[in-house]
């Protein structure tokens, strides 16, 4: 029974891994560009999110009614300034500049908040859960974080493959030069993908802070996290993501139970473990492998 | 130094292929009253002053490392804190066993140097930014690893031994050699190594990494041999800093500043170039004490202006005077001068580029 609530709190944390990792996946797909600050925006969101939504009269539950277009928007900006100025020099610079932007992001924050903890306060909402056995514990907020995880990789699915802006994403993603000669302004669409990276990054952030407490470093460890889940999972499958968050939650709870010092060791382990066997992951292409 | 040859290509007649322009008697003189007056800094300068310049050299170890694997390889590792910090711990490590720490050094940078030959077949499964993602999971995973080890101190850290028969002056006198000769060696070892044959192929992937594939040119085996050189410098950064700041925990040698830094100082200096990280942690240095009471503005002023440097000036400060004025303090690549046609001369853009076929008649 105790496994049992091990594996069950390891596939929720994983939701919330899955969530964290698609706008990090879906910026590879169609920018081929890893954003190695994408883990301090979720962070930026969070503090967004504590900091500036009670300035505007709105609790900070509903905090992501703003702060997620207002991120998409910020996502768009940055796509068409910084990140489109380093595609167009090299795959090399866009690496430099956003593990710049990361550090700038991580240090600021660290000035301005303090590396004090915050949280995204949610009332009491925090502490319920729902308890369906004797020592099986589902917290309403995590398997809130879960469903919208899996609300989100559906939506994003259901856009990529169905609208007519998800087909022009594809087909940019697929070869930028067969969709420029065919008319598609390829920088608008690495916009738009950023845009919806930079929103699904900035639900995850808020998520985090509504789970857990959040400092200025927060960020790297939930990128490293989102990164191992992108590998796990395959790189270019959103539901591989998925099963990666899942795999990595899970490992990471079991780690974790042994001993509370294994918790991130085991993530690793797994993600190590799966470089060396399966490189592509569990649902991948070869295409990232070199 | 000064080495020519003449090639013959086409019709143009011969080509005159140099190491350097100026006389290689410059170097001889300068080099020994620089590398002297380096060597007796710290019982002139006051003991704050050549404290910071041991922390100089500890960074220009690195940055030179950094800029091996990312200026001429094209590998952006952001996992190099990983061996820094296996550095650091396996000097801790032999000192506890009772070895005399200075010695520790050479040992330490022997034990990066191996345990990087497994890690680099692993990483190489990827490639760009996930390669990049993946050394940091290797150096998350050396941390925790390491800080469960509880003869190494676990989480909270350990004193390293052996230093405290020494008084502080002492200490202080021999870390900074340490820190000095170290640096000397991974510049002067790196500056010999772009020389040799590995550095042209190295050159040549930094100018054109296709044109280098198709010369014929192994690319994969001329990254894994700098990973694993980049893994020993590291080392060896690591071992010194256990010398010259003795308690070692496994959150401040691990940590990912040190990726920061290094990367940080090598793109403002100059990717590319063996002058680079040198002037690269200058500026560092003169920030950091400038801005010393202000926290960590240092590092966001710093961050800003690299991220400036990579998208308007990618070869770095050094890189922009080198273009400009045709210098260069150490001499790694070939001037390339042509008797027949008067033309301008040195031409701007490849003179100073290493010319492939030219310089190795047995390529």
């Amino acid at each position: 029974m105790t496994w049992t609530n091990v594996v069950i709190q390891g596939i929720l944390i994983g939701g919330f891994y899955a969530l964290f990792a698609c706008g990090l996946s879906l910026m590879f797909g169609v920018l081929k560009v890893i954003n190695l600050a994408h883990g301090d925006i979720a962070v930026v969101a969070a503090y967004v999110a504590v900091f500036v939504t009670p300035r505007v009269h709105l609790p900070e539950v509903w905090a992501f009614l703003v702060v997620v277009p207002l991120f998409g928007l910020i996502g768009y900006i940055v796509q068409r300034t910084l990140i489109q100025k380093s595609i167009d020099r090299d795959p090399f610079t866009t690496l430099l500049v956003t593990f710049g932007l990361s550090v700038i992001i991580e240090n600021l924050l660290l000035e301005i908040y303090s590396a004090n903890g915050q949280v995204v306060n949610i009332g009491s909402l925090i502490s319920r859960s729902w308890h369906p056995a004797t020592i099986v514990y589902i917290s309403y907020v995590s398997l809130s974080v879960l469903g919208v995880a899996v609300l989100v990789l559906a939506f994003l699915q259901l856009f990529l493959s169905r609208t007519g802006l998800g087909r022009l994403i594809r087909a940019v993603a697929d070869d930028r030069e067969a969709a420029q000669l065919s008319g598609a302004n390829y920088r608008h669409v690495f916009g738009i993908a950023a845009a919806i990276a930079f929103a699904t990054v900035a639900l995850a952030g808020i998520a985090y802070g509504m789970m857990t407490q959040f400092a200025p470093t927060s960020g790297g460890v939930n990128l490293l996290f989102a990164f191992e889940a992108v590998v796990i999972g395959g790189i270019g499958s959103l539901w591989g993501t998925l099963v990666g968050g899942v795999a990595l939650g899970v490992a990471q709870q079991i780690g974790a139970h042994i001993n509370p010092q294994y918790q991130v060791l085991a993530g690793n382990l797994l993600f190590l473990l799966v470089l060396a066997i399966r490189p592509q992951g569990l649902f991948g292409k070869k295409t990232a492998l070199a | 130094m000064s080495t020519s040859s003449e090639v013959t290509i086409g019709r143009n007649g011969t080509v005159r292929v140099r190491r350097t322009l100026r006389s290689p008697l410059y170097t001889l003189i300068s080099a020994p009253i620089v590398i002297g007056l380096l060597s007796i800094a710290p019982w002139v300068l006051p003991a704050q002053l050549s404290t910071t310049l041991t922390n100089f050299y500890i960074l220009v170890i690195m940055a030179t490392m950094w800029n091996l694997l990312a200026g001429y390889a094209g590998m952006v590792s952001i996992g190099q804190q990983a061996f820094v910090g296996l550095g650091a711990y396996a000097t801790l490590y032999f000192a506890l066993k009772g070895i005399n720490p200075f010695v520790t050094i050479p040992l330490s940078v022997l034990v990066c140097a191996l345990i990087a030959v497994p890690v680099n077949y692993l990483l190489f499964r990827l490639r760009g930014g996930y390669f990049s993602i993946a050394t940091w999971v290797v150096a998350d995973t050396a941390m925790i690893v390491i800080g469960t080890v509880a003869i190494l101190g676990g989480g909270t850290g350990r004193l390293m031994p052996g230093l405290q028969n020494l008084s502080p002056t002492q200490t202080a006198h021999f870390s900074y050699l340490a820190a000095w000769l170290v640096a000397l060696a991974v510049v002067v070892g790196t500056s010999l190594l772009l020389r040799s044959r590995l550095g042209l192929v190295l050159s040549s992937i930094r100018d054109n990494e296709v044109a280098a594939r198709s010369s014929g040119a192994n690319v994969r085996a001329a990254r894994r041999t700098v990973f694993i050189i980049a893994a020993a410098g590291c080392g060896a950064a690591g071992a010194v800093l256990t010398i010259s700041q003795p308690f070692v925990q496994p959150t401040s040698v691990f940590s990912l500043q040190w990726a920061a830094e290094m990367l940080f100082v090598s793109m403002i200096g100059g990717l590319g170039t063996v002058e680079g990280p040198i002037i690269g942690s200058i500026i560092f240095f003169a920030l950091q004490q400038s801005l010393q009471q202000q926290g960590a503005w240092y590092l966001i002023i710093f961050g800003s202006v690299a991220v400036v440097v990579a998208l308007w000036q990618p070869r770095g400060i050094w890189g922009a005077i080198r273009d400009r004025f045709h210098v260069e303090i150490v001499p790694v690549g070939h001037w390339v001068e042509s008797s027949a046609p008067p033309r301008r001369w040195p031409r701007r853009r490849s003179a100073h580029e290493p010319t492939v076929p030219s310089e190795s008649p047995d390529a």
